[in-house]
């Protein structure tokens, strides 16, 4: 209360008046500079985990997704091959377990303990050497010309299918949801700064006008001083901003929804290709209660949804290099689904050997194998061509934060000396 | 967790604490919310699980359902015969998993995994003694356990031959059987090493792993038994299983588990087939001139063809001696 007191008894002198009017300058100068500098600084750190941390992560997760759904895939065709299958396809299966496992390390180093993505990352490298025993055994037994082969390849298939992928695309959603929460922090307006920002300048030319009122006389350098580094601050600030929004907004547009379309595609057409194959290795195994092929059907679903995302990815492929493979990609979709057609019927008809010719092929013969590849190979480039663009639009956003933090502080500290040095000034005046 | 990370970003900064101040009254709020909505929701969602039923159908006694077939005949002048004349080729239901029955071996001198087996053997002399001997008269289709007598119902296929047990139940499903061509029973297959003797108390506790829809898995559900029983697509998965450690024992056909020793050393026949069974052609009920012809044909074949095929496919499997597999002489109805 004694402080009140004594506030009251210093405002009915003019000396008093202006302590507390350049003591409240100074607060809020300052108070803006802090509070620029603090939001700034967490949208700044945001947008650099966006660039080093959740985007590479759930491109990693991607990786782990993609490459056991592709070592899955490598797996059943070489069965188709024969006893031995064929050099191509191992070197594959191989290849895509080595790619999985070293994704899995990569997410397993930023999972935190605890968290859904570690308990995935844990349970994914139990069932890894699990499924690699039971493809090892589904080939020992090929290879002695054993119908058990076949077996084993569906239960590691089944095991895949229902307990690996499922776990992959958990570890993927999360990342997912992490990085969109990573550009959520990053882009919001500071609304508290720029509030403060505009109530400091306003403050500011109160008190100029005041001062001209009462003194006739314009400009105090002092406080001309401390507008003009608040202005220069705010205006930082918001421009600043804007620019990192609009370069971060345009790498989520651009390039995190069109690398996320385009995994998914890539995910569905692997799953396509495998249940393909699979339609041949488990012969007519296993069918559905209506009697369909269990395979043959989920090829049909994989093949629609891969058609869907496909569609969804010329959509929103903004430039022409982008779009080009995607619609490569669809062109060769079209043609697997003739040849897929071609094949079945061989195969309802009895002509075992002209379906697995037309899933397999040969150099010479037309198989769904090569349209497979052909996908594989335009989805693979489209995604490169989207994680550029992602990568420099997220890299021009992050650029347009770099100094702002400091550099707002910096300015309101200017400011507030300046409010200070200018009332200073008058207040000599009454000695 | 997503969520909480989120937050952590922002309590960073100042606008932090507004938004801990609203995290804090909305858990506060969520926590409070359901106290409310438990009460009335708990009667329902229960019973789903509990409430489906399984029903067994009875195994109709009828006495040696393998002395049921209509009498043997060459006569070709039936809807059924001639429909297939006029098609050309033979369809039927094989299987392709099964080991000296009917498989692909992916290292076939054929090339391309060709068909094999005792079955297919049979088939193809039907397809022969039917249509003449040439190439394509016959089509293979894969049918699984529990599809191989909807497929010759719904006429997807000409016959089934396809290690297919002749018992009362099928003939109730609109399924003609021919006269029988094989003989086995029910026998439990284990590890070596195992403590199962057979099916017997031994097996009591044990995991037992069967095909969904054949005769093995109707009886191990049958017979009361404090085990549980595992099912599968197709026995071959059952050995999978086995090897796996995630079932104790199999209980198959003594043909087919034969089959399943043959591609593991480990395992092997334990105990003396439980029953006695035939395997038959199956086909369509009311296809009589069908059924007759392929008796025929199968009286025929048990004089010339039957024991070479058996020694070709069987004889390292089930052993050396046939006669233990070749049914006595048919007897029709």
């Amino acid at each position: 209360m004694e402080g009140v007191d004594r506030l009251r008894a210093a405002a009915t002198t003019e000396p008093g008046r202006l302590r507390v009017i350049g003591a409240a300058l100074a607060l809020l100068a300052v108070l803006f500079g802090s509070v620029s500098a603090v939001q700034m600084d967490d949208r700044a750190d945001a947008a650099d985990h966006v660039l080093h941390r959740s985007q590479p992560l759930s491109v990693a997760a991607a990786r782990v997704y993609g490459s056991l759904a592709d070592a899955n895939t490598a797996a059943s065709s070489g069965f188709l091959a024969g006893g031995q299958g064929s050099p191509e396809s191992r070197t594959r299966y191989r290849d895509s377990i080595e790619a999985a496992a070293d994704a899995l390390a990569e997410a397993a180093t930023a999972a935190e303990p605890g968290s859904s993505s570690a308990k995935a990352v844990t349970e994914l490298s139990k069932l890894l050497p699990e499924y690699n025993g039971l493809i090892e055994q589904a080939r020992a037994n090929n290879r002695q010309g054993y119908p058990l082969g076949g077996a084993y390849l569906r239960y590691a298939n089944d095991t895949m299918q229902e307990r690996m992928l499922p776990t992959a695309e958990r570890l993927y959603q999360n990342e997912n949801r992490r990085l969109r929460g990573d550009y959520d922090a990053a882009t919001p307006y500071p609304w508290v700064a720029t509030g403060l920002g505009v109530l400091a300048l306003g403050a500011l030319g109160w008190a100029q006008r005041r001062h001209y009122l009462r003194t006739n006389r314009v400009l105090n350098r002092g406080l001309v001083a401390a507008t003009a580094a608040c202005g220069l601050a705010l205006v930082w600030l918001v421009a600043g901003h804007s620019v990192a929004r609009s370069g971060l907004g345009d790498s989520y547009e651009h390039g995190v929804h069109s690398l996320h379309v385009l995994n998914d595609a890539r995910i569905a057409s692997l799953k396509a290709r495998g249940n393909e194959t699979l339609t041949l290795v488990s012969r007519g195994a296993e069918l559905t209660k209506s009697g369909e092929d269990v395979f043959d059907r989920a090829y049909r679903s994989d093949m629609d949804d891969l058609s869907g995302l496909l569609d969804e990815a010329a959509r929103i492929a903004d430039d022409r290099a982008g779009e080009q493979p995607v619609q490569a990609a669809r062109g060769t979709m079209e043609t697997w689904r003739e040849r897929h057609r071609a094949a079945r019927e061989a195969d309802a008809a009895g002509d075992y050997q002209a379906a697995l010719d037309g899933i397999v092929g040969d150099e010479d013969k037309p198989s769904t194998g090569e349209c497979f590849d052909g996908i594989d190979g335009s989805l693979n480039k489209a995604l490169a061509h989207e994680q550029e663009e992602f990568e420099e639009a997220a890299h021009a956003g992050r650029q347009a934060m770099r100094g702002l933090p400091g550099g707002t502080a910096a300015l309101a500290v200017l400011g507030a000396s300046g409010a200070v040095l200018g009332i200073g000034r008058r207040l000599s005046e009454y000695r | 967790m997503s969520a909480i990370r989120r937050l952590g970003f922002r309590t960073k900064g100042w606008g932090g604490v507004g938004a801990m101040v609203v995290a804090c009254a909305l858990t506060a709020a969520l926590a409070l919310l359901p106290l409310r909505g438990a009460g009335g929701s708990g009667g329902t969602g229960t019973g789903g699980a509990g409430t489906t039923r399984v029903t067994y159908t009875k195994a109709e006694t009828c006495e040696h359902p393998e002395k049921r077939s209509p009498a043997p005949s060459a006569d070709e002048s039936g809807p059924a015969v001639q429909e297939i004349k006029r098609r050309g080729y033979l369809i039927v239901g094989v299987d392709q998993n099964s080991f000296g029955w009917g498989y692909r071996d992916p290292n076939s001198e054929k090339g391309g995994a060709g068909l094999e087996g005792f079955d297919i053997d049979l088939a193809q002399e039907i397809a022969d003694e039917i249509l003449g001997k040439r190439e394509d008269n016959i089509r293979f289709l894969a049918v699984t356990t529990d599809q191989r007598f909807p497929a010759v119902r719904d006429g997807t296929v000409d016959m089934v031959v396809r290690t297919v047990t002749i018992t009362c139940t099928s003939m109730q499903e609109d399924v003609a059987f021919s006269a029988p061509y094989f003989r086995t029973g029910l026998q439990v297959l284990a590890p070596r090493d195992s403590p199962i003797e057979g099916y017997d108390e031994t097996l009591a506790n044990g995991r037992v792993c069967a095909a969904e829809g054949s005769v093995a898995l109707n009886r191990l559900r049958g017979d009361k038994r404090n085990g549980k029983a595992v099912s599968v697509p197709n026995q071959l998965d059952c050995l999978v299983r086995l090897q796996l450690g995630q079932a104790d024992a199999v209980v198959t056909d003594g043909a087919l588990a034969a089959g399943l020793a043959a591609q593991d050393p480990t395992v092997a026949l334990k105990g003396d087939p439980f029953t006695d069974d035939y395997y038959g052609v199956a086909m369509r009920q009311g296809a009589d001139d069908l059924v007759r012809r392929v008796n025929q044909v199968l009286a025929d074949y048990r004089d010339d063809g039957w024991r070479a095929s058996y020694k070709r496919w069987l004889a390292k499997p089930l052993g050396g001696d046939a006669s233990k597999s070749l049914p006595p002489e048919p007897e029709y109805r």
